[in-house]
């Protein structure tokens, strides 16, 4: 195919063009011996002895397609590896679908593919399978990406909100909201030169803070509705509260000043690079040790802790730099912009 | 972060709540400060100001939140015309949740209609340029804070000759409700907390009349902790000593004589006429229509079947909006009535004075 090819219906009809498509640019892409095979399943090798498989799904359909840091397919791997990851396992193995709308430009799905190859070689994970569909043009929006992360908890790791105490401290691994700043500054030509997305797979950084023999309570990475929407979560599973600091809240410049044009909250929006993690008090210097030690996590900071629950239902409080308190509920709908 | 953003600074703050704290004391009668405008709305319940405030100064909200004060009619007629074949409604977000007499427009969305959120009126102009085949419906709300963006939005398709977009006008102008409030006896207001950005057009010196009619301390403020908290101090000191002027406390970005080509665009786009504000009712020369030589971009000109008005029972957010009532003093509120459920237009959008209550009362009950 030339460069000012476009994928057709005929792409996603299991014919010659769809071969043409997985030999010609998945296969050399993604390339992996499970994956050679192209048969109807891929059959993986045994798992570790007295490891726990995590299973994980997840859709992508971000707009646009490529953004400042990422794209879709690069997203897609990250997001994948990332939630198995914070649930405390080893990523191994992941599928990849697309649904492509019929006239994508084909360096568009190039470029997307090699985002995902991109990130799948950084976390060490195989892409073992994958299916591709076009729909006829205006069904879909350029392309979305399904995808299915198997991965293994080691022995003897235990991690989830059910750990949570009171008392416990709450860390992240850098700046929140960059990667939906971006995608929302992208959409509105509001880019700058040092905006970009935080979007990484976390695989590596959760490994050094098991390496370090630091055992968090909890881990998660706050995609969709932010880290608000994530620690809610938290104290929600957890029947506590949490409390942050906003003053020490990693939040860049750039960020909050299209946060202020577009009137949203930074933390309220996506990342698809940082890890938020709840620890034992004691463990807390260590862990902001490990993660400022690497490259996901020069802007680790600690930010919070946890409380006892509060009345009426309020998960999260944030004590304001002006030292004003202020509840961080769950969005209503959609993160509707102000008018003026 | 304090550095980027000294007007957001923790320690200017509290600095000026202890000095606020001693000039509300010194007054001899408790002082009631009128927010106009959502925004500010939003930034005292976003910084969490109002734990800060002393006794005997009392905020309320203003009518100065364009969403909440839109009426209902507006909505129906808004959702007549998403309904109407080979229309495309183009809208700020806030209102696609508002609900009219039986819908909204994010349900009609649902249904089929096409209505899309713009962050400017520029988006509505390339929705135009991109589909020539649809009449193409700007929701032109707000006050004179945004309507000079959507003059010159017009203003660029008359000159494209771009034919297909049109105004659903409902702008409002600031002066008329203040009026109506201070004339009005049922609302007691000892000074105004005057919108920052409405400032940049207007000007400082606009609100003149506040002072020399009606005698009442006045005080342009930003939005920012250290920006609301400077200019409470400020009316809390002409308070006590019984002075009144309109303060400039955002030179920064308001200047006395405001934007003069905005207000001229205005002049040239739009005329005033009688309107209906939510609350308050039919107000003279309150609203802005398109003037007679731009009929040809007034989307009242499709005829359509506009339901009529039904406001919610119960309801009371007009109340709300002239400060005579405090949000949880409605029956609707945190009941039938919440940000996931809005029954009332203050409900709905961020800057509404029951969504910013709600969530500051759920922190209020649980202060530590």
């Amino acid at each position: 195919m030339s460069a000012d090819e476009r994928v057709l219906l005929g792409h996603g009809a299991g014919g010659r063009l769809t071969g043409e498509l997985v030999r010609g640019l998945f296969l050399p892409a993604l390339a992996n011996p499970h994956l050679a095979t192209l048969s109807d399943a891929a059959v993986l090798p045994e798992l570790p002895a007295g490891g726990r498989p995590a299973l994980t799904t997840d859709a992508f359909v971000v707009d646009p397609l490529l953004f400042p840091g990422g794209d879709l397919g690069y997203l897609s791997v990250c997001g994948t590896v990332n939630d198995l990851a914070v649930a405390g396992a080893v990523p191994r193995s992941l599928t990849w679908a697309l649904i492509l709308e019929e006239g994508l430009p084909r360096d568009v799905l190039e470029r997307l593919t090699a985002g995902a190859a991109k990130a799948a070689r950084q976390a060490g994970v195989q892409v073992v399978a994958g299916d591709t569909k076009v729909v006829p043009r205006g069904k879909a929006d350029g392309a979305f990406a399904v995808t299915a992360g198997l991965g293994v908890v080691p022995s003897g790791r235990e991690c989830g909100d059910e750990f949570v105490r009171a008392g416990d401290r709450v860390v992240v691994s850098g700046s929140v909201g960059d990667h939906g700043a971006t995608v929302m500054a992208a959409r509105h030509g509001l880019g700058s030169a040092t905006l970009r997305s935080d979007c990484a797979p976390l695989r590596a950084l959760v490994d050094a803070v098991y390496e370090a023999g630091v055992a968090p309570r909890c881990m998660h990475d706050p995609t969709r509705g932010g880290l608000a929407t994530t620690l809610n979560e938290v104290a929600a599973r957890a029947e506590l509260a949490i409390e942050l600091d906003e003053a020490a809240l990693p939040i860049r410049a750039e960020v909050a000043a299209v946060c202020e044009l577009l009137g949203l909250d930074p933390l309220y929006l996506a990342c698809e690079g940082r890890a938020v993690f709840v620890v034992a008090p004691e463990e807390e210097e260590t862990l902001l040790a490990v993660l400022r030690d690497h490259e996901l996590g020069q802007g680790a900071a600690g930010i919070g802790r946890v409380t006892q629950r509060r009345e009426r239902g309020v998960r999260v409080v944030l004590r304001t730099a002006a030292g004003g308190l202020r509840p961080l509920d769950l969005l209503s709908g959609m993160d509707l912009p102000r008018i003026c | 972060m304090s550095d980027a953003r000294p007007f957001h600074a923790a320690h200017g703050t509290r600095a000026l709540a202890a000095r606020l704290a001693e000039l509300v004391a010194r007054a001899e009668r408790p002082l009631t400060v009128m927010e106009i405008c959502g925004t500010h709305t939003h930034a005292i319940a976003a910084a969490g100001l109002r734990r800060l405030l002393p006794e005997g100064l009392r905020l309320v909200s203003g009518p100065g939140c364009p969403v909440c004060v839109t009426p209902v009619d507006y909505l129906d007629h808004a959702i007549a015309l998403a309904r109407r074949p080979g229309t495309t409604v183009c809208t700020f977000g806030d209102l696609v949740r508002v609900p009219g007499s039986s819908s909204t427009l994010e349900r009609e969305r649902a249904a089929g209609a096409d209505v899309r959120v713009c962050y400017s009126p520029r988006d509505a102009l390339r929705v135009a340029r991109e589909h020539p085949d649809r009449a193409v419906v700007f929701l032109a709300v707000g006050f004179e804070t945004t309507l000079p963006t959507i003059a010159a939005a017009l203003e660029e398709a008359e000159v494209e000759g771009l034919a297909n977009l049109s105004l659903l006008c409902g702008g409002k102008l600031i002066e008329p409700p203040l009026r109506a409030l201070l004339g009005d006896g049922g609302v007691h207001v000892d000074a105004f907390l005057l919108p920052g950005h409405v400032s940049v057009i207007l000007g400082a010196d606009f609100y003149r009349f506040l002072v020399d009619d009606y005698g009442v301390p006045c005080a342009v403020a930003g939005f920012a902790p250290v920006d609301v908290m400077l200019a409470l101090c400020e009316l809390a000191e002409q308070h006590a000593r019984g002075a009144a002027r309109v303060a400039n406390l955002y030179p920064r970005a308001v200047t006395a004589a405001g934007n003069r080509a905005a207000q001229q665009l205005l002049a040239r786009t739009f005329a005033p006429v009688d309107t209906r504000w939510r609350g308050l009712g039919e107000i003279p020369r309150s609203g802005l229509a398109l003037r007679p030589e731009l009929a040809h971009r007034d989307a009242a000109r499709f005829a359509v079947d506009v339901e009529p008005p039904r406001e919610p029972r119960g309801c009371r957010c007009g109340e709300v909006l002239k400060g005579a009532i405090e949000p949880p003093a409605c029956p609707l509120y945190g009941k039938t009535c919440t940000p996931d459920a809005p029954v009332g237009a203050c409900m709905v959008s961020s800057e509404g004075t029951c969504a910013a209550w709600h969530r500051y009362r759920a922190l209020e009950e649980v202060a530590s």
